[in-house]
């Protein structure tokens, strides 16, 4: 069957993507962001997952106003990387696994998510810059990855409970494959900041802090968290922090948090990472 | 457009809710037009024609030309969307949150590298409106 062994949580700020592709993860200010990863890679390197299933957020360039799926599954072969206004990043493209995708939709669905089938798209940073991350610019992606993209770009996301429940849901679709895979789940964001307006530059490390400290240790009660709160205390943008539920939902009631880092900031948003394992 | 909504109340921050989505549809597709280069040489080259294609207000449109960014916000626009107009004037994240706070880039920067803007004090509008007396 299939095998969640980990959950991992990070940022995915687009200039730590610029950072790497334009040789500058060196410089002071890039190498405190990179340094906290060190572990990760490491971390990822012995854990060796077959799939990674990744939590992220579009950012406007494979969806637009046109259509805003609440929820949606990558079920392609393969996902092109978007072209962001700068040229696509420079990295491999992303190799799905279709049937474990299809698997997985059609067992959500029938548990009452109604996520989109999407059979063609383009990923952005969202979910490249959380690979280059964890796995550094190799030539080819080591594992194969099932994009899950949410709308937290429109007001209202899903509410923190219903990403948690979705987790749960995704967690049973997984364990029910046939086949021998380890997989790990990605949820990506946050975490506190604002992009917008005169209160731009938003950030709140003691909201992020307590945040890092219940994904561990009380997940239920983040899954309580109203949006009102998230936007208050998290920033306009920390409201993607939503995302993290779905991850923590995936995984065991009880687990192991193996690694941790915090740091501000990587331009204009806190940058926080965790890495949670199933204590079997 | 709806009620008031409880986040009406957070200081200097417009939630991109669905009435707005509305709002700035064009505004916010127009931008997303910018993904493509062949548009972003015709929009720079008449800024002004370009933006008479698309069913926008006169008040966006102007927004647009002015490079105003809260202007834009205000009148439906979305940061990510958004990104695609600075992007194409070759500006970054840091640049326009600067102008949209009203500070300039070393200032904004520096607040950055201080741990940014804290939160005491800049959850609800009427801390703002004492701190301006």
């Amino acid at each position: 069957m299939g095998r969640i062994i980990a959950g991992v949580t990070t940022s995915h700020v687009p200039a730590i993507g610029a950072a790497l592709d334009n040789g500058k993860s060196g410089e002071p200010y890039w190498k405190k962001v990179f340094d906290g990863y060190k572990r990760s890679k490491e971390w990822i390197r012995k854990a060796k997952p077959d799939v990674i299933l990744l939590v992220y957020n579009d950012h406007a360039s494979a969806f637009s106003l046109e259509i805003i799926p609440t929820f949606a599954l990558g079920c392609a072969a393969e996902f092109p990387i978007a072209d962001e206004g700068w040229g696509p990043r420079p990295v491999p493209k992303v190799i799905g696994h279709p049937e474990l995708a299809a698997h997985v939709a059609q067992s959500v669905i029938l548990d009452e998510f109604d996520l989109t089938v999407v059979n063609t798209m383009e990923v952005d940073h969202g979910l490249t810059v959380p690979l280059s991350l964890m796995y550094g610019q190799p030539k080819e992606w080591p594992c194969r990855v099932i994009p899950l993209p949410v709308n937290v770009v429109v007001y209202p996301p899903p509410t923190a409970h219903r990403c948690y429940q979705l987790g749960r849901a995704l967690r049973k679709a997984i364990r029910s494959y046939d086949e021998d895979l380890r997989v790990v789940v990605f949820g990506t964001g946050g975490m506190s900041h604002q992009l917008q307006g005169p209160r731009a530059g938003f950030i709140n490390s003691k909201f992020d802090h307590r945040f890092l400290d219940l994904m561990t240790k009380d997940p239920k009660a983040l899954a309580r968290i109203t949006h009102l709160e998230l936007l208050r205390e998290a920033g306009s943008e920390g409201i993607e922090l939503v995302m993290w539920l779905i991850m923590r939902g995936a995984l065991d009631e009880k687990v192991r948090e193996v690694h941790r880092f915090y740091h501000v900031p990587a331009s204009n948003t806190a940058v926080g990472h965790l890495i949670l394992e199933n204590v079997k | 457009m709806g009620k008031p909504n409880a986040y009406d109340d957070i200081p200097g921050t417009t939630v991109f809710d669905a009435q707005r989505s509305r709002q700035g549809y064009h505004l916010n597709m127009f931008c997303m037009s910018l993904m493509k280069a062949e548009n972003r040489e015709t929009f720079k080259a008449n800024e002004r024609a370009y933006l008479d294609r698309w069913p926008m207000t006169e008040e966006q449109k102007q927004a647009v030309l002015d490079r105003d960014w809260n202007g834009m916000i205000d009148r439906g626009g979305n940061i990510y969307y958004l990104a695609k107009l600075f992007f194409t004037d070759q500006k970054s994240f840091q640049y326009v949150a600067a102008i949209m706070t009203g500070s300039t880039q070393e200032e904004y920067a520096a607040m950055m590298l201080k741990g940014g803007r804290r939160p005491e004090g800049n959850r609800y509008k009427r801390e703002w409106k004492k701190k301006r007396g």
